[in-house]
Order: structure tokens, then C-alpha cells, then sequence
């Protein structure tokens, strides 16, 4: 019938409020975490130690970020970590063992990068493996790759190699400036985070490439038949992905200052912790930059302000716990509005 | 069921089963009204209606699954209550449900899926007994006189080719020895040959005393088994028939009256010069050749019922499949999409069949919705220009008169066929040189059907050309300028709207269905001729 198909919806108080929780309630936590710590901790509110935090967090937020990209085109990567760890290892490895310059160090890294990604999307979009399962196999394949070229060691500066000779190379100033340098009081790592933020924020919200990856992640039927190349489309997301976690490797490879095996263990769970936050901030729904950004964001405030408040480390993944339990009902439970996760394709709507 | 009263004798046979003013409503939609129904003892009904007749919601409420119904149901004369489908099974009644794999539980054996209500049974021994199984699944196969080997009976069920699967869910229905049985279109997925095989045991069962509700809109099919035809329409009984059939009247009750709304149309348009064409094209592996022209300046509408090549037509033309043999010209060119968006490129849009599937965009904005097919003409290097998405949504929610907050309201709050036209609007925006609509109509409420129409006959003044597919009669009289009836992957009939009526359109769309169809073994009865005269429904 014509008759309007709009009915004016009378939200009962109950659902207002629980509709200004779930757009408000990280940002609100986010803010009464911070307030706490400055007001507990007189340390916590130097500008250094701002810039501490937000350097700290920076490899997990580019992680994370990859893991939304993934995330916007209904898929989800769980070799985040595996790719930062391998990045870790060659960018020590190049410089260490092959004696280049970060420069050409840090352009081997992302070109590994993209082929993780490229071997992702190839499993996902070519072979048809779920997303899940096929990024958790490359995880094992990278991880075991990088220890049989680098030995199963970590390489550092002077190392003695196996024909007893001493590597020739050392991690370079330029390389090493990653980490340490700065611009004005800003550090690098910080700066390289708010730059792939605004950027992807951009990517995502203003070009029409981003409206189609989330069309493909949204339905890509649809998306296919209006013309949109999903399979194209799937495979950048996975590329850019893989090449996000090589950056956050190469931040972690200078903090560092060698070629840690054991880098970039921890990365995943929090990359994907951070992603999912993301997307229950401000109650959008979707996978979002800024939302991610905000995510390593509390992560960050609160790992600080526990260490200042002298909880043990362990106390740390408890807290995170929490707050990825937060960010889920907030998405899934309170939410009145679709949310479109995708993590081994399970849509929910609610 | 503990006692049976003496029988109520109202036909000629017992009556097994009975409806008395049976209703079904949800909510305040009443889908079904005051069905008064028999079903006899040795009698094989058929239940026919268009899509959305009330024949699911019929044997849903006769079969247990829905248990809100209102009126009475009786079995040997004394009212019932059927709670579930279980209840109804113990009370006699098996349903056979349309999707045969539904029924099949992959994993595990053939005797295991012939013998699975056990396992529901809390009475049963909790550890399962594979010797048993097989015992008890031999005994109800011989029901139907069939004899698997164990290797068969052994292996994996979701083996089993789909004719075997269908004699599988057949024989555990009439394990539980129903006195009525009821079959949704049990034939769907079958060949000619299985099918008459399936015949053959119908007719069994018939022999033994047992009444079958068979469900099918094929009346080749019905023409064989039945022996009375029941036409359901709006949730109403229309007419019930018995043999001789006359298969005019019952369409006619199927399909409902003529509407006028084919004189709102502005007269019919003849076409100027081919635009698209298909030439020797297989819809099917095994079908014919099929040549069509669309035409400049014409709405064409093509009829059929599903499998009648509708979709593989609409498939072809919108680039999301390639031609099994010949091929396709636009504008006198040869035109070999590779993929949608090569259509799109070339003029050719395509407003699929199945909205939420294929068409919108859950959760995203109308605007969005819209614009999504033409993001690159709706940007410039990259980046979107929401002006110019603004103005091409106002214009889409303006033409087709969308009821929506707004173009920033989210698709999900739009009903069905506001949604619609917001699917067909945003392929019509972008002013094409071929529309393809498959469907377009399904779950469309009348005024939003006659906006489309009205914009299709636009376009088509315009200079374009739109093709509509479906399986509605009606449909296709509202809005078609040229008229292509389609049955079994060929052309039946391919006249100009004003040159043809709807008997004519009905005839070919009918003649062929009747006499395509497997012509019986047993030959029970030649294929009717269409006689002009209505038929006297026994009940109105």
C-alpha cells in the first residue's frame, strides 16, 4: 500500500539510554580512565609521557588497523603478528647479515609485506579457504619460515655467524631513527600512526574505493552486481593488511634494536582486540580508523596507568580482557543496529 | 487419536481428514480464510495457487508445524489438535517437504536417515543399533516395494542421487503408516523419468487406500495423477475439480480475474530498432535455440515459471554468465560482458531477482544504496562528491515517490516495496540503453507496481528499451508493450501486448506445459484440449 512505511518509532527512555551508552561508553571510559590516572598519578599527564604511550601503542594501533582493513571486506587476518614478527627478523637480517642501509631494509620488509598479504589472498579469494583458517595457516607457514632463515636466532649487531666470522652490518642510524627520532616533540612512530589513521580514515570514509570494500563486506552480491571487481577488491585488503603489519614490524624492529625471534608473539591478539574496539566505538558498527585508533588508545592509557600503579604485567591481559568483553556487548548485545564483524564470515545483525 | 466415532459420510469415499473453516493469520495479515477441505481414503488431491496463495501455510497447519491455527481440523470425524509434527505423525498425517536435502542428514547412512525419527523417540534404547537400523529400514522400504542392497543402505546418504533421496524421505514418511500424506512439489528436483517412477508409487499408494496431498504447479503432472484439483487463491478456495479437468477455468481461478490497470497504460508502443538480441542462444543444455530481439522504445515482458530460462536470460544479458551456445548483439554489435560492471559500462543494468540476496545493501543509507553502482561516476579522482550522490538519490526517492525519512534513513526501515523501487530506481538513474528487471514484482504491493510500471513505460518513451521477467500473468499484461511467453527454455509465443489477450497468453503459456511434460506410461488420459467455456467448480 502507499500508506507511509516510516512509523515513527517512540524509543521508550530505556532504549535512549542504552543507545547513548553504546555510542558513548568507550569514549566515555576511555576518558574516565584517563581522568583517573591524571588525578592518581602526577606522571601520568607529562607531555612526555603522553607521547610515551601513544609511541608505545603505536605498532599494535598499524596492526590493528591492517586488521580492520581486512575486516571492512567481511574477512579478518590473523597473521598480523606473524608478519610483524617476520619483518622483524628480515630487517635484521638485511642489515645485518646482507650489510644494506635501513633504507633498502625497510623496502625489503614491505615488499614481504604485501606478499603475505598477496599469499592471504590468494588462499581467501583464489582457493577459497575461510579467512579465518587460511590466515591462521599462513601464521604457522611465515612464523616457521622466518626461524629457518634466520637459524631460529635472533640477530643482533656483531653477532658471530655460524663460520665463525662476525656479521658484517650493524642496524643503521637511519633505520633506528624509526624509533628514536622525532619531529619537533612528536616521535616518528607516532606520527607514522596519525598519518595511516587519517589516511585509511580517508580511504574508507571519502573515495569510492572504500565505499566498496565495504560494500563487499557489507554484501557482496550485491556489490558484484553493481559492477564492483569483489575478488580485486578482497585482495587489496588482505595486501594493505600484510603490508600494515610490516610497518608495525619495522616500528618494533627499531625499537628493538635487533632481530628478536620471539617480536611480534604478542601483537595479534591485541592488533584484533583493537580492530574489534573499533568498531563499538561511537557506536558505528563497522570497522572504522578512528575507532581503531581510539582502541590502542585506552589500550595504551591503561597499560600505563597500570605499570604507574604498580599492578603486575599480568594484571595487563586481564584489563584488556575486560575491555574487549566491553567493546562485544557493546556491538553485539546493546547495540540495536547491525553490526557487521566478520571474523570466519559470521554475520550478525541485530 | 483413542476412539473413532462413526464417520461422518459425505462423499462418495470416506473422508480421512477433514478442514473446517481452517484461518491462519499472523499478526493482523490473514492468510488463509475458512478452508472447508476433505481428504479421502484412495485419493490423490491436488493443491494448487499462485506463489503466496496460502498452500504452504495450509499444509504447515495440517502437517503440525504451525499450531495457530483457528477452525477445526478432524481425522476420522473427531477434531484434533496438532501441536507439532510429531503429533501429526502419530495422528496419521506425514508431510514430505519441498527441499528433499532438508530431509537428509549428510553423514549419516541410508538406513541411518530411514530410520532418523527413532532417534527423536525418548521410548527408543539411547545406544543406536546399526543391525536394527538396517531391519527397520528394509521394512520401510518395501513399503514403497524397493530392495537396496546393503551397500547401498551403508553408504553416506548425502550420496544419494536426488530421485534415491526423494524415495528415502518418501519411505521414512510412510514408515509411521499415515493415512494422509502430503507432498510439497516432490518433483522439483526431478527427471522426467524419476518422476514417472515416482508416479508409479503414488498411484501404489493411492491403490492401498492411503490419501496423498500433492502440491505442484505442473499441470502435466496433475493431469496425470489427480483425481481432484483444489485452487487455492488470497488464502480462499477458489474451485475444486474432478476429472475431466478443465485446465482454462482452473488457471483462471490460479491466476485470478483480469485487471483493468492494462488500460491505464497509455497504449501499446511498438519498438523502432533492435536494441539487444539474443541469437541461437541455449538457455539450457538441452533446450532449443533461442533467438529474441529487445527493441528500442518497448517494454517486453517475458512470461514463464520458474526453469523456464527467465533468469539465464537475465543472466546473460547482465554479464554474470556466458552463453552456452550463440550469442548476444547490443546495438548491432557483438556484446560479450565478462563481468557486471562490463554491462553497466555498456548500458545494460540488471535489477535482480532476489532483493535482500543480490540487491540491497543492509544497513547502508537509501543514498548509498542508490549510488553504489555508479561510485565512479559519482566521484572524481577517487573521492566521492556527496552533492552530486545527493542529487542523484533526491531524484530516485522523487520519480518512484520512495517512502523514506530521507536519503540518509537506512534501507531497513523502508518496507519491501519502497525498497524496491529504490532498487530499481538507482538502475534506471542512470539513464540506461537496456533494463533488465527479473522479478521485479515479487512482494511489491500494487501502488508501488504501478509506479515502476509507470517508469519503465518512461524509460521506454525515452528511447530505451526494458525487459521484464516473470512468472505472473497479470504482471506482464500491466506493464508489457510486447508480450514472450517462455516455457522449457523456448519461445512460445512472442506477440505485441494489443495483438494477443490474456486467454491467448494463458493458452501458450498452458498448451505447452500440458503436453511437454512426461506423458504418463500408464496413460491415465490425453493432454486436455482447452475448451473455452468456464468450468463448473463443484465448490466455489
Amino acid at each position: 500500500m502507499s500508506s507511509p512505511s516510516v512509523v515513527a518509532v517512540r524509543s521508550t527512555p530505556g532504549e535512549r539510554i542504552s543507545a547513548f551508552v553504546v555510542k558513548w561508553g568507550f569514549v566515555g571510559v576511555t576518558v574516565a580512565l584517563i581522568l583517573f590516572f591524571v588525578i592518581t598519578e602526577p606522571n601520568f599527564r607529562t607531555v612526555d609521557n603522553i607521547f610515551g604511550m601513544l609511541k608505545f601503542i603505536a605498532p599494535t594501533a598499524i596492526a590493528g588497523l591492517g586488521v580492520m582493513l581486512a575486516m571492512t571486506v567481511g574477512g579478518i587476518d590473523l597473521s598480523v603478528g606473524a608478519s610483524a614478527g617476520f619483518a622483524v627478523s628480515i630487517a635484521a637480517w638485511t642489515m645485518v647479515i646482507g650489510n644494506q642501509v635501513g633504507g633498502v631494509a625497510v623496502s625489503v620488509v614491505l615488499v614481504c609485506g604485501l606478499l603475505i598479504g598477496a599469499l592471504n589472498a590468494f588462499l581467501i579469494v583464489i582457493a577459497r579457504i575461510p579467512d579465518l583458517l587460511a590466515t591462521l595457516t599462513t601464521m604457522f607457514v611465515i612464523v616457521g619460515l622466518k626461524l629457518i632463515i634466520v637459524d631460529g636466532k635472533s640477530i643482533s649487531s656483531q653477532m658471530t655467524l655460524s663460520n665463525g666470522t662476525t656479521a658484517p652490518g650493524k642496524f643503521t642510524a637511519d633505520f633506528l631513527w624509526l624509533d628514536r627520532g622525532s619531529i619537533g616533540p612528536v616521535p616518528v612512530p607516532v606520527i607514522i600512526f596519525l598519518v595511516i589513521t587519517v589516511l585509511l580514515w580517508f580511504l574508507l570514509e571519502r573515495t569510492r574505493w572504500g565505499r566498496a570494500l565495504f560494500a563487499v563486506g557489507t554484501n557482496s552480491e550485491a556489490a558484484r552486481l553493481s559492477g564492483i571487481r569483489v575478488q580485486w577488491y578482497r585482495t587489496a585488503a588482505y595486501m594493505g593488511c600484510g603490508l600494515l603489519a610490516s610497518v608495525a614490524g619495522l616500528l618494533l624492529a627499531a625499537r628493538i634494536g635487533q632481530g628478536d625471534v620471539s617480536a611480534g608473539n604478542s601483537l595479534l591478539l591485541d592488533a584484533v582486540a583493537v580492530a574489534l574496539v573499533g568498531v563499538s566505538v561511537l557506536g558505528i558498527g563497522r570497522p572504522n580508523a578512528w575507532g581503531t585508533a581510539l582502541g590502542a588508545v585506552l589500550i595504551a592509557v591503561m597499560v600505563t596507568g597500570f605499570t604507574m600503579l604498580g599492578l603486575p604485567y599480568y594484571a595487563q591481559d586481564f584489563g584488556k580482557g575486560i575491555v574487549l568483553l566491553i567493546a562485544l556487548l557493546f556491538s553485539f548485545t546493546f547495540s540495536r543496529r547491525r553490526t557487521v564483524v566478520t571474523a570466519g564470515s559470521t554475520t550478525s545483525s541485530s | 487419536m483413542t476412539s473413532v466415532p462413526a464417520r461422518p459420510v459425505e462423499g462418495r469415499d470416506a473422508s480421512v481428514v477433514s478442514l473446517v473453516g481452517v484461518s491462519v493469520a499472523y499478526g493482523s495479515n490473514v492468510v488463509l480464510t475458512d478452508v472447508d477441505l476433505e481428504f479421502r481414503a484412495g485419493e490423490i488431491l491436488a493443491l494448487l495457487g499462485a506463489n503466496g496463495a496460502g498452500k504452504s501455510t495450509l499444509i504447515k497447519a495440517l502437517s503440525g508445524a504451525n499450531s495457530r491455527y483457528t477452525g477445526e481440523i478432524r481425522i476420522g470425524g473427531a477434531p484434533v489438535h496438532l501441536g507439532s509434527p510429531v503429533a501429526a505423525r502419530q495422528q496419521g498425517i506425514s508431510a514430505v517437504h519441498q527441499k528433499v536435502a532438508d530431509g537428509i542428514v549428510p553423514g549419516l547412512t541410508v538406513a541411518e536417515n530411514l530410520t532418523l525419527d527413532d532417534l527423536a523417540q525418548a521410548s527408543r534404547h539411547p545406544l543406536r543399533n546399526r543391525r536394527q537400523a538396517t531391519v527397520d529400514a528394509r521394512s520401510a522400504l518395501a513399503t514403497l516395494g524397493l530392495d537396496w542392497p546393503d551397500s547401498v543402505l551403508g553408504q553416506d546418504a548425502a550420496d544419494l542421487a536426488i530421485s534415491d533421496a526423494q524415495l528415502l524421505v518418501l519411505a521414512r514418511a510412510l514408515r509411521s503408516t499415515p493415512q494422509l500424506l502430503i507432498l510439497d512439489e516432490p518433483t522439483s528436483a526431478l527427471t522426467a523419468a524419476e518422476a514417472e517412477r515416482l508416479f508409479e508409487v503414488l498411484r501404489g499408494l493411492r491403490a492401498r487406500g492411503l490419501s496423498i496431498v500433492y502440491v505442484s504447479h505442473r499441470f502435466g503432472e496433475i493431469e496425470a495423477l489427480a483425481d481432484r484439483v483444489v485452487v487455492l487463491r488470497d488464502g480462499i478456495v477458489q474451485s475444486e475439480s474432478v476429472r475431466p479437468f478443465e485446465w482454462h477455468g482452473i488457471l483462471h481461478d490460479m491466476l485470478g480475474r483480469a485487471t483493468d490497470v492494462e488500460h491505464d497504460r497509455g497504449g501499446t508502443q511498438r519498438g523502432t530498432e533492435v536494441v539487444a538480441e539474443l541469437r541461437g542462444v541455449r538457455l539450457f543444455p538441452e533446450a532449443a535455440p533461442v533467438d529474441l530481439e529487445v527493441r528500442r522504445g518497448e517494454v517486453l515482458g517475458v512470461l514463464g515459471l520458474i526453469g523456464a530460462g527467465k533468469t539465464e536470460i537475465a543472466e546473460l544479458l547482465g554479464g554474470l554468465a556466458k552463453p552456452l551456445a550463440g550469442s548476444l548483439r547490443l546495438r548491432g554489435e557483438d556484446y560479450a560482458p565478462r563481468r557486471p560492471g562490463d554491462a553497466i559500462a555498456a548500458g545494460v543494468v540488471l535489477v535482480p531477482e532476489d532483493r535482500q540476496r543480490q540487491g540491497i545493501l543492509p544497513g547502508w543509507s537509501v543514498l548509498r544504496n542508490i549510488t553504489l553502482p555508479f561510485l565512479r561516476e559519482s566521484s572524481v579522482a577517487g573521492l566521492v562528491r556527496r552533492r552530486f550522490e545527493r542529487s542523484r538519490a533526491d531524484t530516485v526517492i522523487d520519480t518512484l515517490q520512495v517512502v523514506a525519512r530521507g536519503p540518509e534513513a537506512s534501507i531497513d526501515d523502508l518496507s519491501g516495496g519502497n525498497q524496491q523501487k529504490v532498487v530499481v530506481g538507482r538502475w534506471l538513474s542512470a539513464g540506461p540503453t537496456l533494463a533488465i528487471l527479473d522479478e521485479p514484482f515479487r512482494g511489491v504491493d500494487i501502488a508501488a507496481r504501478r509506479e515502476i510500471g509507470a517508469r519503465l513505460a518512461g524509460l521506454a518513451a525515452d528511447g530505451a528499451a526494458a525487459v521484464v521477467l516473470s512468472s505472473d500473468v497479470d504482471e506482464i499484461l500491466e506493464v508489457a508493450d510486447r508480450i514472450v511467453v517462455l516455457v522449457g527454455g523456448a519461445v512460445e509465443l512472442d506477440r505485441y501486448a494489443d495483438e494477443v489477450d490474456r486467454a491467448a497468453v494463458i493458452g501458450a503459456f498452458l498448451g505447452q506445459t500440458v503436453s511437454s511434460s512426461p506423458s504418463p506410461s500408464s496413460s491415465l488420459s490425453p493432454a486436455p484440449e482447452p475448451s473455452p467455456e468456464r468450468p463448473s467448480n463443484v465448490q466455489p
